[in-house]
Formats: C-alpha cells, sequence, structure tokens
C-alpha cells in the first residue's frame, strides 16, 4: 500500500513542527547579531554578515512596503480551496524582506509599493482530523 | 595540492518525456549503457548519480545502490546526490573531484528524474520542497510563485514586459524543435506564450519548463588515459558551485543570482577563460525569467539588457554565445535531477561535433550552467574540446 504523509485526509505536518516555528511566523521574531547588529529573519546559526553566534531577540516591525507579489491560480497541496490567493513580499519599515501572505484584498487591487500590516490569521487546515495553522499574514495599512 | 585533469569520455541521454512503460532505473539504464558501450574502459570504479523526487514520487531511496546493481556495477562505490534541480550538475562535480582526487579512475555520473510517478499534486509539491520549507512552502507558495515574484520585481524594475520574456521561450522551442531529445520539439510565437494559461502571475504555462522523465550519464577519467578510450573526449577545464540563501527574501539583490554569480567567476577563474570566450552555453531556464537572470548573471549581457541582446540574435548561432542549442529547459524539457548532467553531455556532444541537426558551428569551448531552487545553489562545469 502507497503512504504519502500528505492524502486526501491531509496531516501534512506534525505537530511540534508547527508550533516549533511560532515565535517566527505568529510573532515576527527575528535574531539581531550581537556582532554586527544585521537582522536575521528566518534566525541563523551563525552571523552571514560576520560570523558571529551571539543573537538577541528582536520583533520586527508589523508595517512595511509591497516589494513585488504574484497570484497564485495553481495552487500547492492543502491550499486548492483559497484559489486565487497572494503571496508578496513585504519590506518592513527597519529594510527586512520577508515572504508572506496577503490577505482582506482582492488580487486586482494588491500593487507594488503599496503599504501593508500585519494581521493574524488562518494559513489553512490539515484535513478533516489535523490541526489549523495560524501565521501572520498582510493586508493594506487601514 | 596536485589534482588530475578529468575528461568527459563518452555520455549518453534518453529522449525526455512522459516515460510511462520505463522506471527510474530502466531509464538511467538506457542512458548509462549507451554512454558504457561508446569506449572500451577496463572496469567501472565508481557510480555517482543526480536524483530530486525518487523518494517522494517512486518510494525510492538508496538510488546508487539500486543503479549499480542494475548496471552489473557492483561491489563498486554508489551514492546518490540531491541538490534539488542542481542535482545532476553537482553529481558531475562529486565525479569531477573523485577522478581529479586520484581516488577514481573511471567514474560514472548524471542524473535521472521519473517526475510521472507522481500522483496529483504531489510532484508539484516535491519540487516545492526546493524552497525554504517552513518559510516560504508553509505559506502556500510553490517553486513557480516564489519565481514568479523575482518576475514581477524585473519587470518593474527594469521597466520590461511579459512579450520580452515571451521571445525567450520562442527561441528556446525553435532551437528545441531540431534537437532529437527534447521533449517539446515544436515550434511556438508570442501568442502561445501571451494566450497561454495563466499558471502564478506573470508566469504563464508557456514561460515554464514541462515535467518530464529523464537520465543523462556521463563517463569521467583522467584526461591522460582519455585518448587511450576514445577520440571524442572533452575536457573538464573549469568547474565551480556556489550556494545562496534558501529564502529568497532574505537576497539583498532579488534580480541576482549570486551563487550563478560566484561559481561562474570559480570556474571561469580555474579554466581561464572570461565569458567572451564561451562558444555555446547551456543555461537554466526553469522559467523565462531564471533564463534572463542566468544570461545576465553569467557575464553575456547587462543587468536589465536581455531583452535588448535576445532582440539583437545575442544568443543565437553567429551571435555573442549559442545559449541552449538543445531547446533548454523550455523545450528540451527538465527532468529535474537530470537536467544538469543533460547540459554538461549537451556541451559534450556539441564540442565532439556529435550535435547533427542541433549542432552549432565551430564550437570549442562551452559552458553548463545547473541551478537548484529559485538560485540557492548553482553549479558550473566549462568544457574544451580534447586535444
Amino acid at each position: 500500500m502507497h503512504i504519502y504523509n500528505n492524502t486526501k485526509e491531509g496531516k501534512m505536518m506534525s505537530v511540534p513542527r508547527y508550533w516549533r516555528e511560532m515565535p517566527e511566523r505568529t510573532r515576527l521574531e527575528a535574531a539581531k547579531c550581537n556582532g554586527c547588529g544585521i537582522i536575521l529573519f528566518p534566525p541563523r546559526g551563525k552571523c552571514m554578515n560576520c560570523g558571529s553566534e551571539s543573537f538577541v531577540q528582536y520583533a520586527l516591525p508589523r508595517r512595511g512596503k509591497l516589494i513585488t507579489f504574484t497570484i497564485v491560480r495553481s495552487p500547492t497541496k492543502g491550499f486548492e480551496k483559497q484559489v486565487p490567493y497572494v503571496l508578496g513580499m513585504v519590506e518592513l519599515e527597519d529594510g527586512t524582506k520577508i515572504t508572506v501572505p496577503l490577505t482582506d484584498v482582492f488580487p486586482e487591487d494588491v500593487s507594488i509599493g503599496m503599504n501593508v500590516e500585519a494581521v493574524f490569521r488562518k494559513v489553512f487546515e490539515d484535513g478533516e482530523s489535523g490541526i489549523i495553522e495560524y501565521a501572520i499574514k498582510f493586508r493594506p495599512t487601514l | 595540492m596536485i589534482m588530475r585533469k578529468v575528461a568527459v569520455l563518452s555520455t549518453g541521454l534518453t529522449k525526455v518525456d512522459k516515460h510511462w512503460r520505463k522506471s527510474l532505473r530502466e531509464l538511467y539504464g538506457e542512458a548509462a549503457k549507451a554512454a558504457i558501450n561508446q569506449t572500451k574502459v577496463p572496469q567501472l570504479d565508481a557510480l555517482i548519480i543526480g536524483n530530486m523526487c525518487a523518494s517522494d514520487l517512486s518510494d525510492q531511496n538508496n538510488i546508487g545502490a539500486l543503479l549499480a546493481d542494475y548496471l552489473g556495477m557492483t561491489p563498486s562505490m554508489a551514492y546518490r546526490i540531491e541538490a534539488a534541480c542542481g542535482s545532476g550538475g553537482a553529481a558531475v562535480l562529486g565525479a569531477y573531484t573523485a577522478v581529479a582526487s586520484g581516488m577514481y579512475d573511471f567514474v560514472m555520473t548524471g542524473g535521472v528524474e521519473k517526475l510521472t510517478d507522481g500522483v496529483g499534486g504531489n510532484t508539484t509539491y516535491s519540487l516545492g520542497k526546493a524552497a525554504d520549507a517552513e518559510f516560504e512552502l508553509f505559506y502556500g507558495s510553490s517553486f513557480v510563485s516564489l519565481n514568479a515574484m523575482i518576475m514581477n520585481h524585473y519587470m518593474h524594475v527594469y521597466h520590461t514586459s511579459r512579450e520580452d520574456f515571451a521571445d525567450l521561450a520562442v527561441l528556446m522551442h525553435k532551437n528545441g524543435a531540431r534537437n532529437p531529445y527534447a521533449q517539446l520539439p515544436f515550434p511556438i510565437t508570442r501568442d502561445t506564450v501571451m494566450n497561454s494559461d495563466m499558471i502564478s502571475d506573470p508566469i504563464s504555462l508557456y514561460d515554464c519548463a514541462p515535467v518530464g522523465d529523464g537520465a543523462a550519464a556521463l563517463l569521467l577519467c583522467p584526461l591522460e588515459d582519455a585518448p587511450k578510450y576514445s577520440d571524442t573526449f572533452v575536457e573538464i577545464v573549469g568547474i565551480a558551485g556556489a550556494t545562496d540563501t534558501i529564502n529568497i527574501s532574505s537576497r539583498t539583490d532579488l534580480l541576482t543570482l549570486n551563487s550563478t554569480v560566484v561559481a561562474a567567476d570559480r570556474a571561469y577563474k580555474m579554466a581561464k577563460l572570461t565569458p567572451k570566450d564561451i562558444d555555446v552555453a547551456e543555461i537554466h531556464d526553469t522559467f523565462t525569467i531564471t533564463g534572463a537572470l542566468s544570461v545576465e548573471d553569467l557575464g553575456f549581457c547587462e543587468k536589465g539588457k536581455f531583452h535588448k541582446m535576445l532582440a539583437n540574435g545575442a544568443f543565437e548561432a553567429g551571435g555573442i554565445v549559442a545559449i541552449n542549442p538543445s531547446g533548454g529547459l523550455k523545450s528540451r524539457g527538465h527532468p529535474v535531477g537530470a537536467t544538469g548532467a543533460y547540459q554538461v553531455a549537451e556541451i559534450a556532444m556539441q564540442l565532439c561535433n556529435k550535435a547533427d541537426k542541433w549542432q552549432v558551428p565551430d564550437a570549442e569551448v562551452g559552458l553548463a550552467q545547473n541551478i537548484g531552487g529559485s538560485g540557492s545553489c548553482t553549479y558550473i562545469t566549462i568544457l574544451r574540446r580534447g586535444r
């Protein structure tokens, strides 16, 4: 019998794999390098700029500008019901760039340069009996 | 450190296609036998194979042993290398170092991919794993959508249009129409691209390489031994790999494939060559945007100018450099973990004058550029006709 970890029933992700990344995905926690001061998101084991292994917890700004985006019409598994959905790259107020979904906006109304802000949203449901996964998305600034 | 010079002694390819009747081992077996049977080497010491998706789509790991067994190579050493779509180029680099170091003399390498073993959305999902699973894939992004964001940014920064990119796909299909190994060997027009279904704006279906199966095999040996076994061999004069952040948003410049810039620079230096010396190049055009960034970052044209050079015929035979006479990923096809091996084999065929209808006249030096992920790794191989 074929056993895929992503059948129609869902179960794409183990529960620990979901909660392990909650600081980054639900609180926008980054790492600030104690050696050179650059911001790493997602955090790394060593600084790509100065090689330091010493970091301090850093809360990313929750507002920024949209640098680029795409309207996804051919979804990946688990996102079939959300088509068309918008993925974007946001440059936050401190210059950090992150890849995030956009929400609360019609795809045709999205434009490069648009001001956006963080909001807590559901990302997807892991099948009929799996967990419901949440994360920060971005919406046009109110 | 004294390293031996290395030659590609022979190559073998299957047509890239939906090979419903052939398994993973049969596909590589076909390509490998074609390479092995062109020459009579005393033994095969090792097999280093590139593959990306077999564990997801064919429920098969341990591909080194599987293929060594199928080819009657046991007990020779064998293993698989995985570097997403860069697996084939990475395997060639692995085989090169194995021969150059003096550890093995005759090494089989190449790549094999069986994407049509995937059911439903499994193939797209498996390919997506080239990106950052926790911070890109988690949000419903795919390999296409990440590159679509790069293309949208390029169009915004350099004021280019979808038509400019479509013309690259048109050239690839014009080339691939002559290649008997190509998956999509037919010409298209700009309208074919512009009217094809939108996958992830601004990338439409005909901006994308197709999904297919294929295998490419290469037999490597020390350069000094090559003339004993073949009169059509090529020398690997430059080879290098490099990486970039796996997450595209962590890059300083979204429009530069830094892994390509660095790997190319190292390979050019090793070969004591510059981009001007390259007669023919097989570049990694997974999407038209990837092809555009690649010709720029390999040093064949200035940033933001690919479409102007393309319109001037710079990338055709007789231009600055013949780009993808095979048809590239767009038309020859993109059996992901085998693609880099196809590229090196195709360059070897060009330099040995074995490319028949898709031959570039008088090609002496050629380059293959194989990318993994959205530029998170690149493997460059520069070949020169054997003397």
